[in-house]
C-alpha cells in the first residue's frame, strides 16, 4: 500500500476499490495530515471528522457488498468555504456568514459525493473569493507550504494548500479572475478552471456571476480531468449551464498543435525566474511537436481596469443579500431597519469586500453606468475578439500563470492596486469565459527560497479537453509536478 | 362591474374648479400588477397559496439563500405571452431579466428580478367604450416580494411565501383623463387577463394591485408635475384617489402660492381618512442601479410559441357582448352581466349551444345560479363550485316549457339537482314535481282559499282583477306550487264570477 499522500485522486480510488486499502483509512490519513499541517498553514475555516467517518463507514460498507463504486471512491477533497454543502459551515471567511450553514448543496458538490468523495471540511480564502493572498481572509491567511512566510495565493488558498500540502489529493476552488489558477501556480500544483457555464454554479456563493466558475486543483492532469469530468453538465438549477457533460480528450499529446505565444503575456515586469521557466516550458511545447506562433492580445492591458469594474458591480448586486435579516450575522444598530442592515454591514464586511462594494455601486449608479459599467462592457467584448482573433491562427495560447511567484504575506497588503496586478494574466481569460489551466513548469529562486512556478495553457470557447490534452503532454514530459513542498504530509504508510 | 353605473355618471371632460370655475384637464396613466396563475414561482419550484402558514412554502431560491440561481418558469412566460397577445401587444422574440435593486427585509436577495429597457412586450392597448383607445407602453414581467407584517408587536415579521411569485406589471400612456376612464380601463383590462387564464385579477387577495400616475394643466399646456399614488386595492379607491388628487393639485395650483404647487413625489392613498399623503420624495427615490441579470440568459420567444399561444386565446368578452346583443338579442346590460366572468359566459354559452333559448338561459343564470353563490345550503364559493352542467339547466327550462313542470317548480328542481348532482327527470318524479292539470282538485283548492275573502271577492267584481293576486298565492301553496297557474287563474275568476 503506497503512502495516501503520494496518490493522486484515480490511484487512491483505484486501490480503494480494489480493497488495498479502505474509506475510513484515507479518512483517517487524510485527517492526521490535518493535525499535522492545518495550524501552520491554516488551511480550513472548518472541518467535519466525524461526518467524513460516517460517509467513509457507508462508502467501505457499499465496497463490502460487492455495491457499483463511483470514480471517486473514498478519495477525502476539501472545499473551498463558498460552497453550501449541507453540514458544513459554508461562511466564505467573512464574519458576516460566519455560522451559516447551507440549508442544501451545491449541484456540483452532490455529483463528487455521488461519484464516492468524501468532503472533509471548508478551506481558507480571502473573503468572499475577493483577494490574490487570502489576506483578506477574515479569520488569517494560508500559508504557503514551499515557504510559511508567504502567500499560497488567492483566493482559493487553502484548498491550493491542501492539495500541495498533501492533505487531500483533490480539492475545489472558484475562479472568477484567476482565483484557482494563480494559488495553483503559486503552490506548484495543477489548476484548472473550465470554459465559463461548463460546472453548474448553483450552490457556490456568487461573487462575480459571470466570471465564477468551480475549478478543480490536483496533483496530476488526469484528477482534473476526471473531477472536471463528473461536475460537467447541465443542471436544472442553473439555467447558464451548458449542456455539455462529456470531456472528450483529444489526443494526450500536442503534436501538430498550433500554440500561440502573446507578448503581452511577456511584457516588462515579469519575475526572471518566471519569464525563463515559462520560456522553457514553450521549448518543452515544441520538442513535444508543437508549432510556436506569435500572437496578441491587444486590449489585455485594459482587463483589470474592465475586471474591476464588471466584477465589483456583480459583487455589489451579489453580495445585496447580506443585511443580517434572514441568515448570518445581525447588529441591531439605530433599531431602524436601514440602521441594522447597515450596522451589520457595517461590522459584517472586510476592508476589501466593503472597497469593492462601494465601487460596483458606484460604477452601476444613475448618471456613472454608462461611463463605467456600460463601457466595461464594450471593452469586454473587445477582450473576447482578441481571444477568437488570436485563435484563428493557433490551437492554444500559452504564457505565465502569475507574473511573480508566491509573495510574502504582508508585501502588498497597502497597495489594492499591486495585488490587483498579480492577476493581470489570468483576467483576461476570465472575462472571455475561456478554458484554462496552471501546470507546474519548474521553479525560481527567490533570495535562496525555491519557489514553484506555473505556466498557463489557455484554449478556445469549450476547449476545455484540448487544454487538459496539452497538459497531460507536458506533465508527462516534466517532473515538475512531482516535487514535494517542505510542508507535505509525509508521515505514515496510510 | 357595479362601478359602470357610476362611470357613467361621472364621465365628463376634465375637472371644474369649485373655487375659481376654470376646467382643468387630468392626465393619468395607470401601472397595473396582476399576479400570474402559474402552478409555481417565476423562479423556482415553489407552489404558492394564498393564506398559507408564514414562510411554508419557501426554498433556497425564494428565501434568496447564497448560491442559489433563479431559473425561469416557463409557465409563467406563456401566460405573459398570453396576456399580451390578448392586450394587442407586440412580443418581443428578445428581451432579458434585470436586477431592481433596494434594502428592503421583505426583499431576500436585495434586488428584485424585473425587466427593465427590454421587456417582453410593448404597445397594445384596450378600447374604452365611447370609443377612446388607451394606450399600454409596455407590460414586463417581475418576481413578486415578500411581505413585512408590522402590526404583531414591536417587531417586523417578515412572510416570503409570495418572494418570486410571478407578476406581469403593465404601464399605459397618460391617455386617461377622468376617474370613470381609470375605473372602466381597469375593469376591461382585469376581464381581459382574467378570460386568457392569465391571473385571478383578485384585488382583495392582492392578485391585481394598481398604482396611479397623475397631473392637471390647463387645456393647451404641456404636462405639469406629475405624483405617483400607490397603496389602492380597489377600483373604488382608484376613482376616489384620483378625484382626491386631482382636486388637491388644483387647488394647489390655484392658490397661486409656488411653495404650495404639486411635487414630483410618491403618495399614499389613505383609506380611512380619504386623503393621499405623502409617502417619499423624488429626492429620496431609489438608485435601483439596473443591470443585466448575469443568472439568466436572455428571453428567447420563437414565433412558434407566440402562435401557439395565440391560437389558444379564448373569444374576449368584448367580442362575445357585442355577439350577444347583435345575434342572440340580449340587452347591453345581460350582456355585460354574463360576460364579467368567462366561466359565467362559457356556461351560457353551452347552454345555448345545448338549445335553450338564450333569454331564458340568461334570465335562470341570472336570476337563480348567482344566487346560489354564497348560499349556505349550496356550498359554493365561486360561479364554477357551483355543481351543475349546462345540460341541467336546459333540461329544466325544457320540462318548463313543455307543461311538465311550473316554473316555481323548476326552481325547486335546479337547486336539487346542485345539491344531490343527479338528473332532472329523475328527481322531477321523485320530488312529484309535475303539474296538477287536474281542474276538480284546482277547484276544491279554489273554493277553500274563497272561503271568508268576501272583501276581495267583492273588489275583483268591482273591476279590480289585480286583487285576485292575493287568492293566487295561496291556491298555489296548497297545491305546493305543482298546480297548473293559468287553470288555477281561470277557475278563481270563474268562482267568483259565478257568486
Ligand atoms: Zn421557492
Amino acid at each position: 500500500m503506497s503512502a495516501y499522500s503520494e496518490l493522486d485522486a484515480v490511484a487512491l480510488a483505484a486501490e480503494t476499490s480494489a480493497g488495498k486499502r479502505s474509506a475510513q483509512d484515507n479518512v483517517a490519513a487524510c485527517f492526521a495530515a490535518v493535525g499535522q499541517l492545518d495550524r501552520e498553514l491554516n488551511v480550513f475555516l472548518n472541518t467535519d471528522r466525524l461526518r467524513a467517518e460516517a460517509a467513509a463507514i457507508e462508502l467501505d460498507r457499499r465496497a463490502a457488498a460487492g455495491e457499483e463504486l463511483g470514480a471517486l471512491h473514498g478519495v477525502p477533497i476539501a472545499l473551498k468555504a463558498n460552497m453550501c454543502t449541507v453540514g458544513f459551515e459554508s461562511n466564505c471567511a467573512s464574519r458576516i456568514l460566519a455560522g451559516y450553514k447551507a440549508p442544501y448543496t451545491a449541484t456540483f458538490v452532490e455529483r463528487l459525493v455521488a461519484a464516492g468523495a468524501i468532503p472533509v471540511g471548508m478551506t481558507n480564502m480571502d473573503e468572499f473569493a475577493m483577494g490574490s493572498s487570502s489576506e483578506n481572509s477574515a479569520f488569517g491567511p494560508t500559508r504557503n507550504p514551499w515557504d510559511k512566510a508567504r502567500t499560497s495565493g488567492g483566493s482559493s488558498a487553502g484548498s491550493a494548500a491542501a492539495v500541495a500540502a498533501g492533505i487531500t489529493p483533490i480539492a475545489l476552488g472558484s475562479d472568477t479572475g484567476g482565483s484557482v489558477r494563480q494559488p495553483a501556480a503559486l503552490c506548484g500544483i495543477f489548476g484548472f478552471k473550465p470554459t465559463y457555464g461548463r460546472i453548474s454554479r448553483y450552490g457556490l456563493i456568487a461573487f462575480g456571476s459571470s466570471l465564477d466558475q468551480v475549478s478543480p486543483f490536483a496533483r496530476s492532469v488526469r484528477d482534473l480531468e476526471l473531477v472536471t469530468r463528473l461536475m460537467s453538465g447541465t443542471d436544472v438549477n442553473d439555467s447558464t449551464c451548458l449542456d455539455e457533460p462529456e470531456l472528450q480528450l483529444e489526443h494526450g499529446d500536442v503534436q501538430g498543435l498550433r500554440i500561440g505565444v502573446p507578448k503581452e503575456y511577456f511584457a516588462d515586469g515579469l519575475e526572471a525566474g518566471v519569464r525563463a521557466r515559462c520560456e522553457e516550458a514553450i521549448a518543452t511545447l515544441e520538442r513535444l511537436g508543437a508549432t510556436i506562433v506569435p500572437v496578441t492580445l491587444p486590449h489585455s492591458q485594459h482587463a483589470i481596469a474592465v475586471y474591476y469594474v464588471v466584477a465589483t458591480a456583480e459583487a455589489s448586486s451579489n453580495l445585496a443579500r447580506f443585511e443580517g435579516v434572514r441568515f448570518g450575522a445581525r447588529v441591531e444598530g439605530d433599531g431602524s431597519l436601514q440602521g441594522m442592515f447597515a450596522a451589520t454591514r457595517e461590522a459584517g464586511f472586510g476592508p476589501e469586500v466593503k472597497r469593492r462594494i462601494l465601487l460596483g455601486t458606484y460604477v452601476l449608479s444613475a448618471g456613472y453606468y454608462d461611463a463605467w459599467y456600460g463601457r466595461a462592457l464594450k471593452v469586454r467584448t473587445l477582450l473576447r475578439r482578441d481571444f477568437e482573433t488570436a485563435f484563428e491562427s493557433c490551437d492554444l495560447i500559452v504564457g505565465p500563470t502569475s507574473p511573480e511567484p508566491a509573495f510574502e504575506l504582508g508585501s502588498k497588503t497597502d497597495d489594492p492596486v499591486a495585488m490587483y496586478l498579480s492577476d493581470v494574466l489570468t483576467v483576461p481569460v476570465s472575462l472571455a469565459g475561456l478554458p484554462a489551466a496552471s501546470v507546474p513548469c519548474g521553479f525560481t529562486d527567490v533570495g535562496g527560497v525555491r519557489l514553484p512556478v506555473g505556466l498557463q495553457i489557455i484554449g478556445p470557447h469549450r476547449a476545455d479537453a484540448r487544454v487538459l490534452c496539452a497538459a497531460r503532454a507536458f506533465e508527462a514530459a516534466t517532473t515538475h509536478a512531482r516535487e514535494r513542498a517542505p510542508a507535505f504530509a509525509h508521515g505514515g504508510a496510510a | 362591474m357595479s362601478s359602470t353605473g357610476d362611470t357613467l355618471r361621472l364621465r365628463e371632460s376634465g375637472y371644474v374648479s369649485k373655487r375659481t370655475g376654470t376646467r382643468w384637464m387630468v392626465v393619468i396613466g395607470l401601472e397595473v400588477h396582476c399576479q400570474l396563475k402559474t402552478r409555481t414561482k417565476l423562479f423556482c419550484g415553489c407552489e404558492y397559496r394564498f393564506g398559507a402558514e408564514p414562510n411554508s412554502i419557501t426554498c433556497p431560491k425564494c428565501t434568496g439563500q447564497p448560491g442559489a440561481l433563479p431559473v425561469l418558469n416557463r409557465e409563467a412566460l406563456a401566460l405573459a405571452v398570453r396576456t399580451a397577445l390578448a392586450l394587442g401587444c407586440e412580443v418581443k422574440e428578445k428581451s432579458k431579466f434585470d436586477r431592481k435593486h433596494y434594502f428592503y427585509c421583505d426583499l431576500p436577495k436585495g434586488y428584485q428580478i424585473s425587466q427593465y429597457d427590454q421587456p417582453y412586450c410593448t404597445g397594445g392597448g384596450i378600447r374604452l367604450a365611447h370609443g377612446k383607445f388607451v394606450r399600454l407602453t409596455r407590460i414586463h414581467m417581475e418576481e413578486d416580494a415578500g411581505k413585512a407584517i408590522h402590526d404583531r408587536g414591536d417587531k417586523t415579521l417578515v412572510d416570503l411565501n409570495r418572494a418570486s411569485v410571478p407578476l406581469i406589471e403593465s404601464v399605459t400612456e397618460a391617455d386617461i383623463e377622468s376617474a370613470a376612464e381609470a375605473t372602466e380601463y381597469l375593469a376591461s383590462f382585469k376581464e381581459i387577463v382574467q378570460y386568457c387564464g392569465a391571473s385571478d385579477c383578485d384585488m382583495e387577495k392582492g392578485t391585481l394591485r394598481c398604482d396611479v400616475n397623475i397631473s392637471v394643466r390647463l387645456a393647451g399646456e404641456p404636462l405639469r408635475t406629475k405624483v405617483e399614488i400607490k397603496n389602492l386595492n380597489s377600483f373604488r379607491f382608484v376613482a376616489a384617489a384620483i378625484e382626491y388628487e386631482t382636486a388637491r393639485q388644483v387647488e394647489a395650483y390655484e392658490s397661486g402660492d409656488p411653495a404650495q404647487f404639486p411635487v414630483q413625489e410618491t403618495r399614499l392613498w389613505d383609506p380611512n381618512l380619504g386623503v393621499t399623503r405623502t409617502m417619499r420624495s423624488k429626492e429620496s427615490a431609489h438608485d435601483y442601479r439596473y443591470f443585466a441579470d448575469p443568472d439568466l440568459p436572455p428571453i428567447r420567444i420563437d414565433r412558434a410559441f407566440i402562435e401557439r399561444e395565440r391560437s389558444s386565446l379564448p373569444e374576449l368578452p368584448a367580442s362575445r357582448r357585442e355577439r350577444y346583443e347583435s345575434a342572440m338579442g340580449l340587452s347591453a346590460k345581460d350582456a355585460r352581466v354574463l360576460t364579467a366572468e368567462r366561466v359565467v359566459a362559457d356556461f351560457f354559452e353551452a347552454c345555448v349551444r345545448l338549445g335553450g333559448k338564450a333569454k331564458d338561459c340568461s334570465n335562470w343564470i341570472q336570476n337563480e345560479l348567482f344566487c346560489m353563490v354564497g348560499d349556505a345550503e349550496i356550498n359554493a364559493a365561486t360561479f364554477d363550485e357551483i355543481q351543475i352542467r349546462p345540460h341541467d339547466l336546459v333540461s329544466v327550462l325544457e320540462l318548463i316549457e313543455k307543461g311538465v313542470i311550473q316554473g316555481n317548480a323548476g326552481r325547486t328542481l335546479l337547486r336539487a339537482i346542485v345539491k344531490t348532482g343527479r338528473n332532472a327527470k329523475s328527481l322531477v318524479t321523485e320530488l312529484g314535481l309535475e303539474q296538477v292539470q287536474d281542474t276538480l282538485q284546482i277547484e276544491t283548492w279554489c273554493r277553500e282559499a274563497l272561503v271568508g275573502k268576501d272583501k276581495i271577492i267583492a273588489d275583483v267584481k268591482s273591476g279590480k282583477p289585480n286583487a285576485l293576486n292575493a287568492l293566487f298565492g295561496p291556491v298555489m301553496k296548497a297545491s305546493g306550487g305543482k298546480a297548473n297557474a293559468q287553470v288555477v287563474r281561470e277557475t278563481l275568476q270563474r268562482l267568483i264570477e259565478e257568486m
